[in-house]
């Protein structure tokens, strides 16, 4: 157990992280890092998780990138400073960056076909990663990958972290629409879309999962701390998949 | 009997909003809603109900409407040709619209979004929490030609005829921004050039947010493409990869990496929302406490609307029946110009 107690030199000022900002008018941001690691984005989904069982009076919506925790809060009734307080002091009850992952995890296999004219931007990305295609496919489809944060788009995964290779940046110019299912990457990152989007990611992969339902019971389908392995499969079996809302993707639970 | 409200020809841009989906953040599904907050407060104040009755926005163009019974309606936000029965009617102002009744709403006169507003609020089937269509992320869809839309009772049924002077907010104008987490991935004098920049609105545009053009090269940030996503709230100003400003709406991505410079007065932002193509638009960087002491104002200037409400004064060449109102008593239920009507 991780003792409990405030601790100040965990927000000491001389030490980066973590950090409150404020967002907008509304809003702090309690960030961990400006670079992803494992341990900065456990503790924003822990730092999260906190404030949703125990939120300081005021709270309106949390959320979290992929490692920050997000406040939305109403200023006229608490102001900034109050607010700011209140965070404070929950983050030094513990050391956050050792918090463990969220429970009821699970192991997500999502067939999906590389490249063809479905994922135009295969070799683009591969080239960017200096690869030639069939190695970028064979990375991608053998990287067992977390969702690190729900986000952009309503079920919409951040996954990571890819291998180095992958830490290319985003395009200039926005693609201007990449049809749901897309698998995406930058930045040693994938997304998958939920919805048909603009984008200034590289479009790789498609699949045929629905991750946001809104009239099922569960509309959101992975949870941050999902696992996923994205097969590679044929343009023919992904057709064959199309009529199953889970796009022919299978899940078991993770211990 | 189901109330309902007929619609016989629709603009493309018309969709059923009310006050969004606050707390599906963490789910990446932004609150949405009207994209005029402040229109749909003025509608609610117009028909004596609260905010959270649903209305049907309309993006630049109305449509053709009729009563499916006796309903009460209330027009606000980016004012519209209106018309009722081929009579012209007053934006920003509530009327009756009797069974029967054809509504006949046109392009915008200026700004972008008009609302038309009904007593009992539209009831369709909650979905998450609320009646809003949530385009850009498919929840909800567009209203066609067609439709039956699905009216709640009106415990207020005849009380109309009441206007509001309404706070102009449809030709672009100056618009007050604070600083965002990102801000300082920009240096101070790219921050100042931004904020000495004349916008205009690029005619494209949508609920999720508005392109703002300039002659000025695009802004340059430290950050370069491989910023870390973070948090996106309605108003943040995003720098694309090509150095091209958007002002973020209501129905805006909640996650982005492309940095954000600064995020507008949630107060000022119904001005952004209701700039038409080409307007100018610039921006003036404020402290946080100026930023909460305006919110404030614009939380009284809300709750004060009922306050202001006034009798709505009709052109005597509108009213074609002139002869049957009762125009010498000055005893009259207040409402019985509108009742002439039926």
């Amino acid at each position: 157990m991780t003792p409990i107690g405030p601790d100040r030199s965990r927000i000491d000022p001389a030490r980066d992280w973590p950090r409150i900002r404020t967002v907008g008018v509304d809003g702090l941001l309690v960030s961990f890092g400006d670079r992803l690691s494992e341990p900065a984005n456990r503790a924003a989904l822990a730092f999260r998780a906190a404030l949703e069982r125990a939120a300081p009076e005021g709270v309106e919506e949390s959320a979290t990138s992929l490692v920050s925790a997000y406040v939305r809060f109403n200023p006229l009734w608490n102001d900034h400073a109050a607010m700011r307080t209140a965070l404070e002091a929950i983050l030094v009850s513990r050391d956050w960056y050792d918090a463990p992952l969220p429970e009821g995890r699970r192991l997500w296999r999502i067939p999906t076909v590389y490249g063809t004219d479905l994922a135009p931007q295969l070799e683009e990305a591969a080239a960017a990663a200096g690869l030639v295609p069939e190695a970028a496919i064979a990375s991608l489809s053998q990287s067992r990958v977390r969702v690190q944060t729900i986000g952009f788009a309503p079920g919409q995964p951040y996954l990571g972290e890819l291998d180095p290779a992958w830490d290319i940046p985003r395009q200039k110019a926005l693609t201007a629409r990449v049809p749901e299912g897309a698998l995406t990457v930058a930045i040693r990152q994938i997304v998958l879309f939920s919805v048909s989007a603009p984008t200034g990611w590289r479009h790789v992969g498609q699949t045929a999962i629905r991750l946001f339902r809104p009239e099922a019971d569960t509309p959101f389908v992975l949870r941050p701390g999902d696992e996923v392995l994205f097969d590679a499969v044929s343009p023919e079996k992904l057709a064959a998949m199309r009529g199953d809302p889970d796009g022919g993707a299978t899940a078991q639970a993770l211990k | 009997m189901t109330r309902t409200l007929i619609v016989h020809r629709a603009g493309p841009g018309l969709s059923i909003q009310d006050t969004g989906r606050p707390g599906y953040l963490g789910f990446g599904l932004s609150r949405g809603g009207a994209a005029d907050r402040l229109a749909l407060a003025e509608g609610a104040a117009l028909l004596g109900q609260d905010e959270s009755h649903a209305a049907l926005e309309m993006a630049g163009m109305g449509g053709e409407f009729e009563a499916g019974c006796d309903l009460r309606i209330a027009l606000t936000g980016a004012p519209m040709r209106v018309s009722i029965d081929g009579a012209r009617a007053a934006w920003n102002a509530s009327h009756s619209l009797p069974a029967g009744a054809r509504l006949s709403i046109g392009g915008v006169e200026a700004g972008c979004f008009g609302y038309l507003h009904l007593g009992g609020g539209i009831e369709t089937p909650l979905l998450l929490g609320a009646r809003a269509a949530h385009l850009s992320s498919g929840l909800g869809q567009t209203v066609a030609a067609g439709a039956r839309l699905p009216v709640g009772t009106d415990p207020k049924a005849g009380e109309t005829g009441l206007t509001l002077a309404v706070e102009p907010r449809f030709e672009g104008g100056v618009i007050r921004v604070v600083p965002s987490l990102q801000t300082d991935l920009f240096d101070p004098a790219e921050r100042d050039r931004f904020m000495a920049t004349t916008f205009h609105r690029d005619a494209r545009g949508s609920r999720m947010g508005v392109r703002l053009n300039s002659k000025v090269p695009g802004f340059h940030s430290e950050a370069g493409l491989s910023v870390l996503s973070e948090v996106v709230v309605p108003g943040d100003i995003q720098i694309t990869g090509d150095g091209t400003p958007f002002v973020l709406l209501g129905e805006c991505q909640t996650t982005g990496g492309y940095p954000r410079i600064a995020s507008v007065l949630p107060c000022d932002l119904p001005r952004v929302v209701q700039a038409p193509p080409g307007a100018a638009l610039t921006f003036r960087l404020v402290e946080l406490d100026e930023a909460v002491a305006a919110e404030r104002r614009a939380d009284e200037h809300r709750r004060g609307l009922r306050a202001n409400l006034r009798p709505l004064v009709r052109d005597l060449h509108d009213i074609r029946d002139l002869l049957s109102y009762q125009l010498i008593s000055g005893v009259t239920a207040g409402d019985d110009i509108e009742r002439g009507r039926t």
